[in-house]
């Protein structure tokens, strides 16, 4: 039985990493940008299809052997691939509709439409298989009952990446810095010289791409197809608006709080009662303290 | 007022005068993977599915059946339709080691289960899975490696060998492309053209009443053998088959209900423990 809880605990731990990188790009877009960027489960989309790509274009180079190569490939690209895309939608679309937030959740609705009706196009509506190398699939065997699969381990990892490569850069990296500043106050950023419309697409560029990498990364335990990106929208905005829209530790406080409950609710009960009591439990949590857990303090309140 | 040619397989307990169900009601496909689960002494059955009115029914039906055939319902586990996540599941699975999973899942939950089966550690050689909808298409999705050896029961399979089913793979493939496979779905899809153009001869007509009332006995060589319109449940009759995914994403036949097709029952007439489950 003891056994049984650790595993909990390293299911617990999995989940919030998996909801950590499917929230981390949705944090930036929505959190800090306010932008309710209905598409950011299609940008996973683009990242899973982003290691397909490549995992077919290794195989071709170095056969079918060496397939699961590609896969190291993809991880970058997948984040730059994505975000060039969010690049072009904030340039093209949302920077015309800053002012107007809910006009921004139709119209990334509609981009999040158009990215998954391309997708059936060039790939078909079936899912497809993403080739990985050899030593991320399988299990490190602790006991009889209890293992640890690897490529839970490296979402872990991933997760854990990807976190701090986002506070380093926010609170490490000049531009990080101009980020905050003009999310915090836009017009006194516009007056100090900051370019603000190229932070803009800057960040949302990195909140898209970061999604990107959420997509590659799933795709070792979940499915790579058109409709993937109504699969993880919910759960991205669940973490987000939890952990305090605007608070990076905050999102991350989220995904362990809802991972930890999750593990336990769903080996408990079925994992659609689990689910139920998780989201009700959220919606509790949300009436007792509305701004989540974190909320920014600001002189206005 | 139109008539529906209905493709997919479903749970049964259904007739409508305005719908054909060309692919198989539980009596053809779920009723007959648990009895050949049984046979193999696979008793012990982990019936998890998506948490709609298809797996709900189907697991009602599996259970009545283990109940009165000496088999055991392990657990009864269900997860959202686009659940992606089966850490929970797999953990129950290893704790409950039930001899089988008979599995219910619909769409893409079958490629995150079964990735999340292999990575943990569980492929068919020690906890296979009955599964009713994934067929050649889904395998490809999910990854033969995290697929291989594990069974589905259906109708049809692309592996059939039979003049009419070699001409359809060929002729599909010409149309679609090389690499696509066919699967139970769109065969069903392509036999109920034929079956209600047969119908509609022997009718002379495409008025509905007359299609409907002609249509009891028309038959048809399709790829998976030989079918026939039975009128009064306006279900078919047709073969039940189990296949084993092999190496190649294709199926093994390893079994099928043998050479007279099964007569529809979608009510469970036939079943000394359907009337429990038909009544609701």
């Amino acid at each position: 039985m003891s056994n049984l809880v650790l595993q909990a605990i390293f299911n617990g731990l999995s989940v919030a990493s998996i909801l950590l990188l499917v929230a981390i790009g949705l944090a930036i877009t929505f959190g800090l940008m306010n932008v309710i960027n209905m598409a950011h489960g299609q940008f996973i989309m683009v990242g899973g299809y982003v290691a397909y790509v490549c995992g077919a274009m290794a195989a071709l180079v170095l056969g079918p052997a060496g397939a699961g190569n590609g896969y190291l490939i993809a991880l970058p690209t997948s984040f730059v691939v994505a975000a060039g895309l969010g690049w072009l939608l904030e340039r093209g679309l949302i920077r015309f509709l800053y002012k107007r937030q809910l006009d921004t959740l139709l119209a990334t609705w509609g981009v999040g439409l158009i990215l998954e009706q391309a997708a059936k196009n060039i790939f078909g509506a079936p899912n497809v298989n993403v080739d990985v190398p050899e030593w991320l699939t399988g299990s490190l065997p602790l006991t009889e009952d209890l293992s640890l699969s690897y490529a839970r381990l490296f979402i872990m990892a991933m997760a854990g990446v990807a976190l701090c490569g986002v506070g380093w850069y926010l609170f490490r990296t000049k531009t990080g810095r101009l980020v905050r500043a003009v999310m915090q106050n836009r017009a006194m950023a516009d007056c100090l010289g900051v370019r603000t419309d190229r932070i803009d697409a800057t960040t949302f560029a990195l909140g898209t791409g970061l999604a990107g990498l959420a997509g590659a990364a799933l795709c070792l335990l979940g499915p790579v197809g058109p409709f993937i990106g109504t699969d993880y929208i919910v759960q991205a905005f669940m973490v987000v608006v939890l952990g305090g829209v605007g608070q990076l530790a905050g999102t991350v406080g989220a995904a362990a709080a809802i991972g930890g409950l999750d593990s336990v609710f769903n080996l408990a009960f079925s994992v659609s009662i689990g689910q139920v009591i998780v989201f009700a439990l959220v919606v509790a949590f949300l009436q007792w303290r509305p701004a989540g857990f974190l909320r920014v303090r600001t002189r206005s309140g | 007022m139109a008539l529906l040619y209905y493709p997919v397989q479903y749970e049964g307990l259904e007739a409508s005068k305005n719908i054909f169900y060309i692919a198989a009601p539980p009596n053809q496909q779920i009723i007959p993977g648990v009895t050949y689960l049984l046979q193999k002494g696979l008793k012990n059955m982990y019936l998890l599915g998506s948490d709609y009115v298809f797996p709900r029914t189907a697991n009602k039906i599996i259970k009545a059946q283990l109940q009165a055939e000496g088999g055991t319902t392990v657990a009864e586990d269900y997860t959202p339709l686009g659940n992606t996540d089966y850490s929970a599941v797999v953990s129950k699975i290893k704790a409950a080691k039930p001899d089988v999973v008979y599995n219910t899942l619909n769409g893409d939950s079958n490629v995150a289960f079964f990735k999340q089966m292999k990575a943990a550690g569980l492929s068919a050689d020690n906890m296979p899975v009955m599964s009713v909808s994934v067929a050649e298409v889904e395998v490809a999705g999910i990854g033969i490696d995290n697929f291989k050896n594990q069974l589905t029961a259906w109708n049809y399979f692309q592996t059939i060998k039979s003049d009419a089913n070699t001409k359809f793979v060929a002729s599909y493939q010409t149309r679609y492309g090389a690499k696509e496979v066919t699967d139970d779905p769109i065969e069903h899809a392509y036999s109920a053209v034929y079956l209600w153009a047969k119908s509609a001869e022997k009718a002379k007509s495409i008025d509905v009443d007359k299609v409907r009332a002609a249509s009891n006995g028309v038959s048809f060589e399709s790829p998976q053998g030989l079918i026939t319109l039975d009128g009064e449940t306006q279900h078919i009759f047709q073969k039940a088959m189990i296949g084993k995914a092999g190496v190649d994403g294709q199926f093994e036949v390893v079994w099928d209900s043998g050479a007279d097709p099964l007569k529809p029952d979608p009510y469970l007439k036939t079943y000394s423990w359907g009337a429990s489950v038909a009544a609701g």
